[in-house]
């Protein structure tokens, strides 16, 4: 899906979303690599091992024993003052959890693609989104792509976004349907790169001459200093890091925008939106899954519904106000989540009922869990599940407890 | 130069008034290997005593830049700080991990491990107080035979120590050494030498803990010198697979013999239940690795 206005000095390449990745990465001038291998994210650290092998990209490649290693190389790395990038998916995202807390605890801007996968038990390789939901409460800020273009541009953007709010940045794309999927993608030069993406400049100093102590045990309450500053406690800083990824919503529309003046892709919404000015039928959907909802309106539209698309991109931070403005003509709000929340419904229609609640939308909202493990998601069964949510309307019946999932039981 | 308590650089790295226990051999061994380090390091610490150590936001006991990280990933750390250093060029600095013996030989030691297997060119210092000292005495697996621990206690621990030094030298890094931090000299020595090696270099630093342990804490000096004296610690160091005896350990195999490990067992309160089977076990255990270490010193 390039965009028309594409312009002529990129190259078009026919990629999988691995080796997008792989490009952005590389474009971005990334100095150290630390990864692990695990389907399906492994072709990109094969990749990135052949740039730095080659001599194509001058960065450390360290290949480690282990996820939570693969983390904590970055996150060092990036104390130094090292711009860093590690990949994963499911048990590898999974395995890393106390280093994402870490990172984005220490504001490190490290850059993660998470390559969305299934989590076991039982055992799974295929696509869902469980892996990277899992993660939401770590303090990352989540991207996520729903074509190969979009997961190249999302690295390169990511870095920009990272080391202006000191917060790290996964950026997530749909295991196979994405990561093994070839797609065109522009691939714009170096030069044009740097001119959008400029030195990380860190917050830290390990400097001998300056030591410093960082990430010490810290109290609850605010402390002074031997000078007799009065300091942040733990909550204080807990605190900031909320703030920043409150306010990060400004960076990231800001970022998408110059990157669209730049590069002719434009990136400013936090989600994307097909055909909401006239639709009173929404339907919600992340990722790649976003792709096929605009299959399923196509086919609504032609039923005679009016049908619009809402491709969420940017899960964390949630896009709140932004949505409430959005789905404002709604009455229906069709959601599909490749997630659950065990035991409550999925995340993304938490998220949404969140937002609506207590303003003046007030939309019927389904919930429909779906493509777990891979499972196919057909536009048919969209557009069928959103045709069952109908009755609702007439109903008014806003609200359901659990979800419906779209399988055989 | 011999390095002697004359010489020794007067510059302090870690100031007085830090937060450990009483008679804490850490801080002494500690307090040397920053001398030695000269400042020019970098430090990277998991959670243990040495955290404690470090005081508390916004105020820190230690003059040297340090970095804090999780539990399992001292060596990873380490491995992302010399990447990181590597990348942007920056020569001149150390990178030295130090951990306790949970953080090293338990939770640890896959990203040790793995560190060591990269040839990644830093210093790990394994200082071992034999257990989870820090979350008040729980059994580690260098928590020995027949002491009573938190998670062991009424019947004492019922295995042996694992040999971590022997297990890093087992990968082939340029250098590993033991150490005591009742013999600081020749820890500093250990350290000074282990700068000018490149690669991987592991030093066992032998700490003894008065709480812990159950002994008065103005005996810690004493109790690490009796480990050397009775052969519960063997102090030594592997460069390029060239194995020394040194210090203490030295003399003793060139002058005398090894006191009973009875002696040892018998000042600490964690020995209070041992059994006769236990501390012979103990004895012999002593013994075999007292003679490996004699039959690789074929020159006294």
């Amino acid at each position: 899906m390039i965009d028309k206005n594409t312009p002529r000095k990129a190259d078009i390449r026919i990629l999988d979303g691995n080796h997008a990745a792989a490009q952005g990465a590389k474009l971005s001038r990334i100095q150290v690599v630390a990864a692990y291998p695990i389907t399906p994210q492994t072709p990109v650290t094969e990749a990135l091992s052949e740039f730095v092998e080659g001599g194509e990209l001058k960065a450390q490649y360290i290949a480690v024993e282990g996820e939570h290693s693969a983390l904590a190389v970055c996150t060092s790395a990036s104390m130094v003052g090292a711009r860093t990038f590690t990949a994963t998916s499911s048990h590898g995202l999974a395995y890393m959890h106390e280093m994402l807390h870490w990172t984005a605890g220490a504001r490190l801007p490290v850059v993660l693609a998470c390559v969305n996968r299934a989590i076991g038990a039982p055992w799974n390789i295929l696509n869902d989104q469980q892996d990277s939901i899992s993660q939401r409460d770590t303090g990352w800020i989540q991207i996520y792509a729903r074509n190969n273009q979009e997961i190249l541009d999302s690295v390169i953007q990511a870095y920009r976004i990272a080391e202006t709010v000191y917060v790290p940045v996964m950026v997530c794309y749909d295991g196979y349907v994405l990561s093994h999927t070839e797609m065109p993608v522009a691939v714009p030069s170096q030069e044009e790169v740097d001119r959008f993406l400029p030195p990380y400049k860190p917050h830290t100093i390990l400097d001998p001459a300056n030591p410093k102590n960082y990430n010490l045990v810290t109290l609850a309450n605010p402390r002074v200093n031997t000078e007799g500053v009065l300091c942040h406690g733990y909550m204080e800083l807990r605190y900031l890091l909320q703030e920043a990824l409150q306010n990060s919503r400004e960076t990231i529309a800001k970022v998408g925008r110059e990157f669209g003046e730049q590069f002719g892709r434009h990136y400013s919404g936090m989600f994307w939106e097909d055909r909401l000015d006239d639709a009173d039928i929404v339907i919600v959907a992340m990722g790649s899954l976003a792709t096929e909802a605009i299959v399923a309106a196509d086919m609504l539209r032609k039923e005679g519904h009016k049908v619009g698309v809402l491709g969420l991109r940017v899960f964390r931070p949630f896009p709140k106000s932004d949505l409430v403005k959005a789905l404002k003509k709604s009455r229906l709000i069709v959601v599909f989540d490749k997630n659950i929340s065990y035991g409550s419904e999925g995340a993304t229609c938490s998220e949404i009922k969140s937002a609506l609640y207590g303003t003046d939308v007030n939309a019927v909202i389904r919930d429909f869990v779906v493509g777990l493990g891979g499972r196919d998601v057909k536009a048919r069964e969209l557009a069928d599940a959103a045709k069952r949510s109908l009755p609702s309307l007439k109903e008014g019946v806003l609200n359901t407890e659990y979800p419906e999932w779209i399988c055989d039981i | 130069m011999k390095i002697n308590a004359l010489n020794l650089t007067e510059k302090e790295y870690l100031l007085p008034g830090n937060r450990t226990c009483p008679g804490c051999a850490l801080s002494l061994a500690y307090r040397h290997i920053l001398k030695a380090l000269e400042g020019q390091a970098v430090v990277t610490v998991p959670a243990s005593c040495l955290t404690v150590l470090h005081g508390m936001y916004p105020v820190t006991s230690v003059e040297v830049p340090c970095v804090n990280t999780p539990f399992a990933s001292t060596a990873a750390s380490a491995t992302g700080l010399v990447a990181g250093l590597k990348a942007l060029d920056r020569k001149g600095l150390t990178v030295v991990a130090i951990a306790g013996d949970g953080g090293t030989h338990d939770i640890g030691i896959q990203a040790l491990s793995g560190a060591a297997e990269r040839q990644t060119d830093f210093i790990y210092i394994c200082y071992d107080n034999e257990g989870y000292m820090n979350t008040g005495n729980q059994r580690s697996s260098s928590t020995p035979l027949g002491a009573i621990s938190g998670t062991t206690p009424i019947l004492g621990k019922q295995q042996s120590q694992k040999d971590m030094t022997a297990i890093m030298e087992a990968h082939g890094i340029p250098y590993v050494a033991t150490a005591n931090a009742s013999y600081p000299l020749d820890l500093y020595e250990k350290i000074r030498g282990a700068m000018l090696i490149q690669g991987t270099r592991f030093i066992h630093v032998f700490t003894p803990c008065p709480p812990g342990w159950r002994f008065p804490f103005n005996d810690t000096v004493r109790i690490g010198e009796l480990a050397v004296q009775t052969g519960w610690v063997v102090l030594y160091e592997v460069e390029h697979a060239v194995f020394r005896l040194s210090s203490a350990s030295k003399s003793i195999a060139q002058r005398g013999n090894l006191r009973p490990v009875r002696e040892y067992l018998a000042e600490q309160g964690r020995f209070q239940n041992i059994t006769e089977k236990q501390i012979n076990e103990l004895q012999e255990r002593v013994n075999a690795r007292w003679q490996r270490c004699l039959a690789r010193t074929p020159d006294l």
